[in-house]
């Protein structure tokens, strides 16, 4: 990797354990390239730390390609950093600027407790979609491809709610810590196709129920969410949850 | 069954009630600036305590009221109650949060503005309602009518009630700017076509009516 000219100063979250009260701790990177990610800076920064012998800073990534939702840091305020429409992993320095000082935190979120540094536990979103994020099928033989016509706007509304890789960057962002978002997205990807319509009224009921038992907060409309989704989640699918969740408690036969 | 009960205990159903509420307390604001504007066009305060007159003695009036009252308080139970569950859903703060990169700081601030409205209405209410529905209004006017617009004249001689009018209207103004669209969002309504129009007659909506309910203090306090 090439050696770059860039000297920046990070405050880092540093928190030992789950029960730990942690604390903001400074650190000082030196000849960073403008090309590398924010990810790579902070591989270079726990190389540098493992040399002196310091413990690395923990944080969460996978494919470090945008699409996995795994890293989940919260740059200068910001989840995910100051630029529209990225993840961290894709999010390059040269988006900073020589003598800048960083402040990276992790989501904050009493649902989303922290782990270790700057990984937070997201499997509360793994428990709002078993509560009915999927759609149940009997297996067998593959069907033939068409055999439930689509239209193509119906098509491309689920496609883009489905885009959503559910790292959090709505809960970290939104003033209430709520989850609506990603909740509301998962819910269009399935209400939007004709797959989704049996358990349409009772999945809304259960998701919504389970998203409310992992304690987050209530949604107040301020857009933040929508304003920071890297996959650009729109607020249309929380009006299409309210919806669907009126429909279900006050008109449909489902149970939740 | 789905069941009405339970549903508004749920977080969806919690922003109904705020939206529901809100927007019977927005038509309550069409009316009250209706029948106020009356003081711009008589100075003499005979139109004003006509229309004063008329909404203390209708009964459908006197009965809305009652709802109006229920209506509020639910509004601002729930709303403390949101506000608080919110807050306690983020029990760690950021060292660093720039919020005004993603959203607008008055959306942020809806329980503040709130609370500076709950002071303003208390204030209100002492001085105008608890007068003319208990306490009784001294005078006449000239048609024979209690004269509500002298007990107006009165309060208005003093410029820090005019002032604290004049900034609870602001307060209600960028309430209201997060409120009326953000209304229509929670009961289902974000449209491509209609959304814009929404948020269109919300900004009018909410620069007009606490405009005009803002004047009427200064209009009176220079005794135009």
């Amino acid at each position: 990797m090439s050696i770059g000219n860039m000297n920046l100063t990070l405050k880092v979250w540093r928190q030992k354990s789950t029960k730990d009260k942690g604390k903001m701790v400074d650190y000082k990177v030196a000849n960073i390239s403008p090309d590398m990610s924010f990810l790579e800076m902070f591989d270079v920064l726990n190389e540098d730390l493992i040399t002196k012998g310091d413990e690395p800073i923990v944080f969460d990534h996978d494919c470090r390609e945008g699409i996995c939702g795994m890293c989940s840091m919260f740059i200068n305020g910001r989840p995910h950093g100051p630029k529209d429409a990225v993840t961290t992993c894709q999010l390059h320095m040269r988006s900073f600027k020589d003598g800048d000082t960083i402040v990276v935190e992790p989501w904050r979120a009493k649902a989303f407790p922290v782990i270790k540094d700057l990984t937070v536990d997201r499997s509360a979103f793994d428990r709002v979609i078993a509560a009915g994020g999927f759609i149940s099928v009997n297996t067998g033989n593959a069907q033939d491809a068409n055999n439930l016509p689509i239209p193509k706007a119906q098509a491309d509304a689920a496609f883009e709610a489905a885009a959503c890789i559910g790292c959090g960057a709505c809960v970290a962002t939104c003033k209430n810590a709520s989850a609506m978002l990603f909740v509301s997205a998962k819910i269009s990807q399935l209400a939007l196709l004709p797959q989704g319509q049996p358990e349409r009224y009772k999945r809304v009921q259960n998701m919504v129920a389970q998203m409310d038992a992992e304690g987050f907060g209530n949604c107040t409309n301020t857009g933040a969410c929508e304003a920071e989704c890297p996959k650009g989640i729109s607020l249309e699918n929380i009006a299409r949850m309210n919806r669907d969740y009126y429909s279900a408690k006050f008109i449909s036969e489902e149970e939740g | 069954m789905g069941s009405i009960a339970n549903a508004f205990s749920s977080s969806i159903g919690k922003k109904l009630i705020m939206g529901l509420t809100g927007l019977f307390l927005i038509s309550f604001l069409v009316i009250h600036c209706f029948l106020n504007s009356f003081v711009f066009f008589d100075n003499t305060g005979v139109l004003f305590n006509e229309g004063a007159h008329f909404m203390a003695t209708n009964w459908i009036i006197r009965a809305m009221e009652i709802v109006l009252m229920l209506g509020l308080m639910l509004h601002i139970v729930q709303g403390a109650r949101l506000t608080f569950e919110n807050q306690a859903a983020r029990p760690e703060k950021y060292a660093y949060n720039n919020g005004n990169a993603n959203s607008k700081w008055y959306s942020r601030s809806m329980g503040l503005l709130g609370t500076l409205l709950l002071i303003f209405l208390i204030v209100h209410l002492s001085q105008f309602w608890t007068v003319s529905r208990f306490t009784g209004i001294p005078t006449v006017d000239s048609a024979g009518h209690e004269d509500l617009y002298a007990v107006m004249k009165e309060t208005f001689k003093n410029i820090w009630f005019v002032v604290l009018y004049v900034l609870s209207m602001i307060s209600l103004a960028y309430h209201l700017l997060h409120g009326f669209a953000s209304t229509f969002q929670t009961l289902g309504w974000n449209h491509k076509k209609y959304t814009p129009i929404i948020k269109a007659v919300g900004v009018w909506f909410s620069i007009l009516i606490p405009l005009i309910f803002a004047a009427m203090p200064v209009w009176i306090y220079l005794g135009l």
